[in-house]
This record gives structure tokens, sequence and C-alpha cells, in this order.
């Protein structure tokens, strides 16, 4: 059987408790002899009955007396089973809102007739509209207040038409009720003649479980890559969901955003038939015809698509959950599909208040609770796509101090020379000041120029070894040189590097001040390092700036865009290595010729 | 994809993101249907292995049928798997069985405490040794901070307000006010150092899409929950003392599931059979703030 979340929000008190209470008594959905227990509690505690009784499954819920989080109940129709999600309407409970909304398909939102559209009606419908809720309905309770009066349903749903429509939602219909005494919920009722449309339980059915996730490009967020080795299993295992689209044995697809390119060989599954095809939704995992080196969080997608965004620095609208407001330079982590990346904010370009849609001008930080338009740049680029083409790629929460603070949705890519790393190695050229011997000078007295030589590889030990090699050979041809090793800076320099999102990048960042400083000290500076990709690089290259930088690869070549100076055979003897890294240094002018 | 595809997905979803997030990881398995069926999605999610310990608190009254059942798979599917116990309560008899505590008070000294304590690691844990054939005392003392447990939310009102993912404090308090959002399958996986999460990959799922779920997927379960010729089965499990069977003539999972479908048990709670709910109206809740699951 078919079944659908419907989430039902509204101001706090507009009666969302009451309308699903009555609408499981009235379909005869609750366990039997549970509405005469509560009654009888109720005239116990001599309290008037509240159908809002019947959802506080929690003790101190009741004591407290609001809907606090997102109770779930179950009913069904003759057409399928519903999922109902009571999302609270208290503003403190907001991220409980978002939990209960974010997984509806349709949603119903109640208005309380005599009160009209108040704070979180129009909140609410905010959130909907972001939270991409195509189907909505809008429910006009407490008719029984108003005299069922007809002009005042009208009023009520002209205004709220107009404010939803500037957020781009199309409400299927507005229905007058009384969820107290059952008008229009489950049955029509004579209360209100004037309104020929469906009751709440008929909007139910009609509600439809629209998915285009099937007609969209590809996205498979690559959640981990598994290499479990137990009994003799040797599988290289891409694991995740799919977001969209469909793929098959034998496409060809790039990860992103590395760059990187293979075919699909194999579909993985445990105890399912053999498949060819999968489909959005589908948790699995994919074998590839040729190995590539991605790290989870990476976007795949297939080569023959539109393809994604690639880019560090995007536009997006955002809502703030924090207890701590979102300010600028300070760093937040990004969660978009798999990816884990550190977040800055660069702008904030307008703050909206969400209930009543005005501007808040100039302000310099997002609140709790404001919604926000603002520019976001990551260190290094990420995969996306616009939340106007591809929802399920293009959103992403943020994370403040370990919380889920943000949720956002991708407006446009904002394709950018200028980012942080580029803005403060400019500042800190700016304030660099000058050894009162030049470069030149330097050069002349050593025999040499100085540079920033990193070997990197898959084989560590081979990198580390060609790296001493270097250093030992140009110190016995009396040029300055030293080969860093990288644990030294580990457990020394870095040793409070910590957080374990930020360490990689942290390490990088410090190598790159470290070889700008020894460099400019007129060195040749060594450094040998794995599992670096294209980024890393280019961060280094960066940092090293204005002094320059030589890469020299050993083994087998990972990387999609950075050109490395020189690749080394694994298997090539030593000398013959060395040879040609000297070789390598001849032709850039680190060294010259005569004395080699 | 059928209801049932789309609860696997979910589910798996969870547990590769609690394996990627989480260093020190465990899962409960209390050997019943759920967590049994939680088991065998873990092994869909990683594609045959089971990359973490699983965790069985042994309150020494359970159905020993359950026992047998349980090294019997940890050998076939290769399980590391670890066993607590509160050995001094049950030396001492501090039980109900015993007649020294009540059904609640022994809940939590057997389950409650013995869980704590062989998550962080300070009583002694027993692990299957394959080699041997037989439980070990573990060398590992790190404590577990990571927990999947095999709750779902229509079983009991309190658990319908939980997340996917958890924290609890120190403590193992719960603070059900501030949940962390979820949203667009993301959940709540940076923690402070020293943070307890209580993973739940099984929210979703009802007593039926369970019992459907272990028929499609011909997963092993106790012969307990069948009726074999009394007329009585095991809807819920739990230990001897406390635990009762239904009256059902369900002889497999096939009519098992035919019988939830008459609604027959429609209006029977799934833990009429455990006693210790009866004592306290928040039984359950009572004992999740101790930390039971
Ligand atoms: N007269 C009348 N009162 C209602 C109706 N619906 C809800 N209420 C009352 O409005 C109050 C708030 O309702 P509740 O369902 O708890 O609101 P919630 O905060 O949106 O869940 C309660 O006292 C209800 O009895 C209605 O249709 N008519």
């Amino acid at each position: 059987m078919e079944q659908i979340s419907v989430v039902v929000v509204g101001h706090v008190d507009h009666g969302k408790s009451t309308l699903i209470g009555r609408l499981l008594a009235d379909t005869n959905s609750l366990p039997q002899g549970k509405l005469e227990q509560v009654r009888t509690m109720c005239v116990r505690n001599a309290k008037p009955f509240e159908y809002a009784f019947l959802l506080d499954a929690l003790k101190d819920e009741q004591s407290q007396g609001i809907t606090i989080d997102t109770a779930r109940c179950f009913f069904k129709t003759e057409k399928r089973r519903y999922i109902i999600i009571d999302a609270p309407g208290h503003i403190e409970f907001l991220k409980n809102m978002i939990t209960g909304a974010a997984r509806a398909d349709a949603a119903f939102i109640v208005i309380d007739a005599e009160e009209g559209i108040k704070e979180n009606s129009r909140r609410h419908g905010y959130m909907i509209s972001m939270l991409g809720i195509g189907q909505v309905s809008v429910l006009v309770n407490k008719m029984d207040l108003v005299g069922y009066k007809e002009e005042i349903f009208n009023e009520i749903r002209k205004e709220y038409t107009d404010f939803l429509g500037r957020l781009n939602v199309h409400p299927a219909n507005f229905i007058p009720i009384s969820a107290f005494k059952g008008v229009n919920v489950a049955s029509t009722s004579d209360r209100t003649p004037w309104y020929r449309g469906m009751t709440v339980l008929e909007q139910f059915d009609a509600f439809e479980k629209g998915d285009v996730r099937a007609s969209l490009p590809f996205r498979f967020p690559v959640q981990d890559i598994y290499k479990f080795t137990e009994d003799g299993d040797t599988r290289r295992i891409f694991a995740g969901t799919v977001e969209t689209g469909k793929a098959e044995m034998g496409d060809k697809i790039v990860f992103l955003p590395s760059g990187k390119r293979s075919r699909i060989n194999t579909i993985e599954g445990f105890n399912t038939p053999g498949r060819t095809i999968v489909a959005p939704g589908e948790a699995v995992g994919f074998t590839l015809q040729t190995q590539v080196y991605v790290k989870p969080g990476e976007l795949m997608v297939k080569a023959a698509e539109d393809q994604p965004h690639v880019s560090p620095r995007f536009r997006a609208n955002l809502f703030w959950m924090g207890h701590a407001p979102m300010i600028k330079d300070k760093k937040y982590k990004l969660k978009l599909g798999a990816l884990r990346a550190p977040l800055q904010l660069v702008e904030i370009l307008n703050v909206i208040d969400a209930s009543d849609l005005t501007s808040v001008a100039n302000k310099q930080q997002v609140d709790r609770h404001d919604v926000a338009e603002c520019i976001l740049e990551a260190p290094r680029p990420v995969a996306f796509d616009l939340s106007g083409k591809i929802r399920f790629t293009g959103r992403f929460v943020i994370v403040d101090n370990y919380e889920i603070a943000g949720a956002g949705i991708v407006l446009e890519d904002i394709r950018s020379e200028d980012s942080a790393l580029r803005r403060h190695v400019s500042d800190r050229e700016f304030a660099w000041e000058s050894s009162g011997i030049s470069s030149a000078q330097r050069t002349a007295a050593y025999g040499h120029s100085a540079k920033f030589v990193v070997f990197t590889g898959d084989h560590q030990e081979k990198t580390e070894v060609l790296a001493a090699a270097l250093e030992k050979h140009l110190f016995s041809h009396n040029f300055k040189t030293y080969y860093l090793r990288m644990a030294n800076v580990i457990s020394g320099l870095d040793v409070d590097i910590k957080h374990e999102s930020e360490v990689r990048d942290e390490h990088i960042r410090r190598l790159g001040e470290l070889a700008r400083i020894l460099t400019d000290s007129g060195q040749i500076f060594i450094t040998s390092l794995s599992n670096v990709d294209d980024y890393d690089l280019k961060t280094l290259e960066l940092l090293n700036k204005p002094n320059e930088i030589l890469v020299i690869n050993v083994g087998e070549n990972h990387f999609s865009h950075y050109q490395v100076a020189l690749t080394l055979d694994v298997q090539a003897e030593e000398v013959h290595s060395l040879e040609k890294v000297a070789a390598l240094l001849k032709e850039k002018k680190v060294i010259l010729e005569y004395y080699l | 994809m059928t209801h049932l595809e789309k609860l696997e997905a979910t589910s798996v979803h969870i547990l590769r993101e609690a394996y990627r997030e989480f260093k020190s990881l465990v899962m409960l398995w209390s050997i019943g249907k759920d967590s049994t069926a939680m088991l065998w999605l873990t092994r869909k999610a990683f594609f045959g292995h089971v990359p973490f310990p699983l965790v069985h608190i042994d309150t020494a009254f359970k159905i020993p049928e359950m026992i047998a059942y349980r090294d019997k798979l940890a050998r076939e599917w290769r399980l590391n798997m670890i066993v607590g116990q509160n050995t001094q309560a049950i030396a001492e008899k501090r039980t109900f069985p015993d007649g020294k505590l009540s059904r609640l008070e022994c809940c939590k000294v057997l389950k409650s405490e013995a869980l704590k304590h062989t998550l962080s690691g300070d009583w002694t844990r027993f692990r299957f040794d394959h080699k041997l054939g037989k439980y070990v005392e573990d060398t590992n003392k790190e404590p577990y901070t990571g927990v999947i447990v095999g709750a779902r939310a229509d079983e009991e009102g309190s658990r319908s307000k939980e997340r996917y993912f958890s924290p609890r404090d120190r403590d193992s308090e719960w603070d059900i006010g501030d949940q962390p959002p979820e949203l667009w399958g993301q959940y709540k996986t940076d923690f402070a150092p020293g943070t307890h999460v209580r993973v739940h990959p099984l929210l979703d799922w009802t007593e039926l899409d369970i019992w459907e779920y272990i028929g499609k997927e011909n997963i092993p379960v106790v012969p307990l929950y069948f009726n074999r010729g009394d007329g009585k089965r095991y809807r819920s499990l739990g230990c001897w003392p406390c635990t009762a069977p239904v009256e059902s003539t369900a002889g497999n999972v096939q009519e098992v599931i035919e019988e939830l479908k008459t609604g027959k048990l429609a209006n029977i709670a799934e833990r009429s059979g455990r006693e210790q709910d009866k004592e306290d109206s928040g039984g359950l809740e009572t004992l999740r703030r101790g930390g039971y699951m």
C-alpha cells in the first residue's frame, strides 16, 4: 500500500493537534478505549477535554501543554496509508518543526479564523517554500467561533494567497473547518452551505505523491568507500544513496570536484538479485572498471549528462536556528550531500523577517530564526546544483559548534577569482617586511635560487627516500637546502591541530606559510607529502607566493588538473630518479649548469 | 520503490552515516526480531560484512533458546560479539526472580546498569573468540560512545519524539526538549568529545514492517516468536520471569503477518506481555532516561 507523509503546521493554538486528534477519532484510527480514557482523565482532573491530550504521549509534554516535537501518527484511507506529522507552532521549536516538515510530501497550514494570520502562519509558509514542499492546503479553522461566516474565510484566503504567492507557493485549496466540531474534517457539514470543496480527508487523498527525481540527471553523493577484506573480499565499493536519476552498468562517470573519471563495473548489494540499473532513493554500491582515488563526499555523476556546478562560492538562502548568530570570519562546517567542508560567511545580502517578509536593513549577522540571502565560501571547490534545477543536490546544512544551526538552498554559483586564501596572501604580502638582502644577492652568493620542492605519490616511503636523497645530493654540492620531514611538524609545530575535519587543511596551510619563510631565506626547501589532491597543491603554490614551487610526482599520477613538473617511475633506480630531478632543477634555472 | 525498500534504504543510509562518523561504534543486539532485522540491515549496508561489535546484555534470565540462537548466528556470520552482565547483582541474588527487587528495579539493575558499564568499559566485557569457540574476557576497555539501537517510533509514545541520531549527555540523560534538527538526510553527527550518541535506524519501522521484511529477506529469527503447538507465541522477547506469550496459532512468518493484518492484536500493546511496563504507566520512559533502550 502506498504511504505518504503529510505535515500539519501553523501558529501555536490555531488547532493543529485538535485537527489531528479529530481525524484519528473520525477515521477510527485510535486504539480502542483511548478516547474514553482521555475523556475520563479530563473529567478526573476537572479539565475541559482536548484532542491535543490524545497526542501528548509524553508526560512532560502534557505538563508543559505544548507540542514540543513532531509527533507522528498513522492512519489510513481506502487509498493509502498516511503518516501525519504534527509540527510544533511555537517559535522556540522551529528546528523541530523543520525536522517534521522536511520529511513531508505535502502540508496543511492551519489558520485560526478568529485570530487570523499570525507571525508563525507566515513563517511556516516561508519554511514550506524553502523546504520545497510543493503541495499545500490551507485550513481555516475554528469557523464555529466566527459563525461560519464566508466573508471571514474569504478575507483570510485572499490575504494568505497573496502572501504565499510571493513565496511561489500555490495552495491547492482553502478549506473552512471546525476541527473541534468536526466540520469539513471527515465529512461535509450544513454549517458551511456556501462551501462546495473538499473535506480535509478528501484533500489527504487528493495529494499526489509526485516524484520528479527519476527524470533528473544522475547524482550520487559518495558516502563512503569500503574495502572489507574479511573472507577474501576484494571489492572496492563506492557506497551511497542515489539522489536523482538513473545509472547503469558500463556508464561513464565523473567524480566532482576532483574530476576523476571511470566507468561503472558492477552494482553491488547483499541478498538482492543482481541489478544492472539503479534508481533514486536506492542505497547502493558500485565497483568501477578502473580504480580512481577519491574521498568520501565527492559527487558521482554521469559524464554524458548535465554537470553540476563546481565552485568554492555560492549565493544561498538560509535560515538560522543556532543560539549563536552566524557571523563573518568564523569557521563553520558545510554538509552538502555526503560532503563535509569548512565554510565561511562572506557577505550578507539581505536578511528577511520571515514573519512578514520585510527586509531588515544593514545586518552584520544572521540571528536565530532569521532568513538570509548571503554569499558563502568553502576553502576549496564544492560540487552542487542550483536548487531551482535539482533541489536534492542544491541544499545543505551548516554546523556551528557541533550543532546543525542553519539550513539553506543554493541560488547561484558565484565564480570568482577572489577567495579567502587569495585575500589572505595579498594581505600578508602587503604587510611583509622585506629582508635587507635581496633574493638576487642570495642567489649569487648561494649559487642557486630558492625553491619549494614537493615530492608526492602513493608510495610514501619511496617519496621520503627520494626527498632525503635529494637533500643529501644538493648539500654535498654546497647548496643551501633542507628537507622537512612531516612527522616532525605533526608532533611539534602542528601538535595543537585537533579538530578532525580541519586537520588536513590546517597542516597544508601551515606548511605553505613555512615554505614562504624558508624560500625567502634562499633555500631549496624540500618536503614529501602523501595523500594530497589538486587543491592541496594549489593551496601550497599560492601560500608560497611570490616564490615558486616544483611538484614531483612518484608513481601513477592521480592529479586531474594540477600540472606536476615531473613524474618519476616508482621502479626506477634512485640515481636515475635523482638525475632527472637535477635535470629539472637545471631546466628551471634553480641551479646553474656549471655547479653540477 | 516499495514501502519496505524505502525503509531499508533509509536505514542503510543511517547505518553508513554512523559508521563513517563514529570511531567507537557498537550495535545493541537484544536477539529480538527488531534488532535482528537491524543486524540484517547492517549486512545490507556493508555488503555482507558487520564492521562493528554487537553488544548483548545478558541478564542471566533470558530464555535459553535466545542465547543458543545468538551464539549460532555469531558463529555463522562471524560476528564480533560482546556480552555484558551485572555479575555482581546476579551473584548477590539482587533480582526480581530472587524476590529482592521489583520488576522495574530489576530491569534497572540487570539491564540499564549492565549496559551503562559495559559500554563505558569499566565492567568486564566478554568477547566471542571464534578460534576457541567460546567467550573470553575482552582486553579492549575503551568506552563505546556511539550505540546503534533498534527502537521504533510506533512501539511506545515516548519513541515518537526520537531522532535518528540522538545525543545523550555524559550521564546518559536525554533532553527531549532540545533534540537536534534532522532534514534532507543530514543528521547531527558532530559531537563534543565524550558525548554519547544513540543511533536509531529503525525509527520509522512498524511491527508489521519488521515482520514483512523478515519474511521478504528470509531472516532467521528465534522460533519463540512462533506457535509450536501450544497455541501460544511470544510477541516481544525478554527475560522469562517477566515475559508472557500471547494466544496465537501463528506458526511461521507469513502467519504472523496475517495475524497482524487482521488487527487481532491491534488493541493490545506489543509489549503487553512485558510485565515491567505495567508497574508504572511511563515505564519505558523511566527506563529510557536511565539509558535502557
Ligand atoms: N472552538 C474551537 N476551538 C478549537 C478548534 N480547534 C481547536 N480549538 C481549541 O484551540 C485550542 C488550541 O488547539 P490545539 O489543537 O492545541 O492547537 P495547536 O497548538 O495548534 O496544536 C484548544 O483549546 C482547542 O480546543 C475549533 O475548531 N473550534
